[in-house]
């Protein structure tokens, strides 16, 4: 009802609910210059400093053995971070969506905590627990473990900071749902599980899906974190990240944009994603 | 913790106990360290650290660059709001989608990214050189790398209400007489104002501890350009773990406050509005 008095005012026939024509090209103008500027601009500086050089370059800088340990790194630390998250996101979100208990707000604000911490101290908090000057730090050298300055260490921190995202996809999505269909399955014989699988994932399979590729593109593209407790060992624990800050420093700009355009693609990917959810679940 | 009401539906136990145990492995013993060690600091050291000249210049600038550039964002962020939900226009859903960018793109890409662009020859640079403005480099860089991370809060916590809203108010607010602008700012604004300030905040929460795009475009000068997530990356560097968490630990609590206090004001918004 709305929408089509809207759009009735927008073909014209109720003038009063529009604003002048100049005043829309401007604001719209406006709103043009400022997502041009600060969103598409930047992104489209990665690709073209990137093929700088010319394609040859670019494939020499993207098949590097460096750049390849440093994808290795990457897939290695999201393929451990992405499913933990997964686990806690849907226990959490089923927890936090489907109950009434005491002390929610305070739950839900402990799983937004990382979100809150910037990155460089969250990195911080795992050299005080593991480093050489931290708690378990004599303890780990007499068992001779590595985390810190090592890939244990990268795996924790990203899982640290990207342990939210499934979480907050998931709970309004869950909440919104209400529990009739659940208890309408529980109600003919389908055990927990089964109406689990069979009811509930179906239907927040889309936001599932977005929160699982955005857990995904943070963890590739986690920096200040990992910066923190990898020590920097190049092709030992260098992720993709931090690749693009060693070659951008040594001042090879034309590879540094390389190796970001891999990350960049990520990013357009992760969009495409969130574009296809919206139109099938509107 | 315990205590569920009416509800038939089982494994609340199994979710809330594995929810449990995995935030307090993965994120509350982790963030507990942080009080122990600042514990053990002396006093004395504790205040010197976080009084010297160069922790305080590193904490005026995270703030104040964070706070312009939420407020860059709230302003923008409206607009674009407004723009991507009311008008129609070739490019609107890309645009639309692009909006969430800052999410997705690792903020070490968007930190050179902006660099390049804002560097005396890049491609917005080279046209504010000769005008005097310079970007990369300054205190500017900074705001400006804030502005790009913060982007999508504003945009996206106003973009639901507006679209939710009910026309017959303008409606009546337009049969009563009032023009396109007092409907806006007497109508309109006023329903927005609790999502502008949401986005708003959750802008700056999220400026104030980042990092990556900003350690590359701002120059990095001590007193000038150095931003507090970086003084800590410096100082543990240097294997000053102590002073580290000493700067740390001030800086969640002052940021901690800030959300606080924006809560508070949004709530007390909220309750003195008319239901």
């Amino acid at each position: 009802m709305d929408r089509a008095i809207l759009r009735e005012a927008r073909a014209g026939r109720h003038a009063y609910l529009d604003e002048p024509p100049l005043v829309r090209w401007l604001a719209v103008g406006a709103a043009l210059a400022f997502l041009v500027l600060f969103l598409l601009l930047p992104l489209i500086v990665v690709f073209t400093n990137a093929l700088e050089r010319g394609l040859t370059a670019y494939a020499a800088a993207v098949r590097d053995p460096v750049t390849l340990a440093a994808v290795r790194l990457t897939l290695l630390t999201a393929a451990i971070a992405v499913p933990l998250n997964l686990i806690f996101g849907l226990a959490a979100a089923w927890a936090i969506a489907k109950f009434e208990f005491k002390g929610k707000t305070l739950l839900t604000t402990a799983v937004d905590l990382p979100l809150s911490v910037s990155p460089v101290i969250s990195g911080m908090l795992f050299v005080l627990l593991f480093g050489a000057q931290g708690f378990l730090g004599p303890f780990l050298a007499r068992h001779d473990v590595k985390i810190i300055f090592a890939v244990p260490g990268i795996v924790l921190a990203t899982v640290f900071v990207t342990a939210p995202l499934i979480a907050r996809e998931l709970i309004p999505l869950l909440q919104s749902q209400g529990n009739e269909e659940e208890e309408a399955a529980m109600t003919l014989g389908a055990g927990g599980w089964q109406t689990f699988f069979r009811v509930s994932l179906p239907k927040i399979r889309w936001g599932l899906l977005y929160g699982v590729v955005l857990c995904n593109a943070r963890a590739m593209g986690e920096f200040g974190a990992v910066s923190v407790v990898s020590g920097h060992v190049r092709g030992l624990t260098n992720t993709l990240s931090l690749h693009v800050e060693i070659l951008y420093n040594e001042y090879q700009f034309a590879a540094a944009f390389a190796v970001a355009s891999l990350l960049t693609l990520l990013a357009v990917v992760t969009l495409g994603v969130r574009f296809i959810v919206e139109r099938s679940t509107r | 913790m315990a205590a569920k009401r009416g509800s038939v539906l089982p494994g609340f136990s199994l979710s809330m106990g594995f929810t449990l145990t995995y935030l307090s492995l993965i994120v509350l013993i982790p963030l507990s360290t942080i009080v122990l060690r600042s514990a053990t600091l002396s006093w004395e050291r504790f205040v010197e650290t976080v009084t010297a000249p160069r922790t305080l210049a590193a904490y005026r600038l995270s703030f104040t660059a964070a706070l312009v550039a939420a407020l860059i964002n709230a302003v923008f962020g409206l607009l674009t709001a407004w723009v991507l939900e009311r008008y129609r226009f070739p490019g609107r859903k890309l645009l639309d989608g692009l909006v969430d960018l800052p999410f997705a793109l690792p903020t070490a890409v968007a930190g050179i990214a902006l660099t390049t662009f804002y560097a005396k020859d890049g491609w917005v640079g080279r046209w504010l050189d000769p005008l005097g403005i310079h970007v990369a480099y300054t205190p500017l860089g900074v705001v400006a790398a804030l502005t790009f991370v913060g982007l999508p809060f504003v945009v996206r916590t106003v973009q639901p209400v507006l679209r939710d809203m009910d026309v017959t108010l303008e409606e009546a607010a337009a049969s009563l007489g009032a023009g396109r602008r007092m409907t806006f700012v007497r109508v309109l604004l006023p329903q927005l104002l609790p999502a502008i300030l949401t986005g708003f905040t959750l802008a700056f929460a999220r400026a104030l501890g980042e990092y990556g795009s900003v350690i590359f475009i701002a120059g990095n000068m001590p007193m000038k350009s150095e931003i507090t997530p970086l003084l800590i990356m410096i100082k543990l560097e240097q294997y000053d773990y102590a002073g580290a968490t000493a700067i740390a630990l001030v800086f969640l609590v002052a940021s901690f406050c800030v959300l606080l206090l924006a809560n508070l004001a949004s709530r007390m918004r909220r309750s003195l509005l008319p239901a």
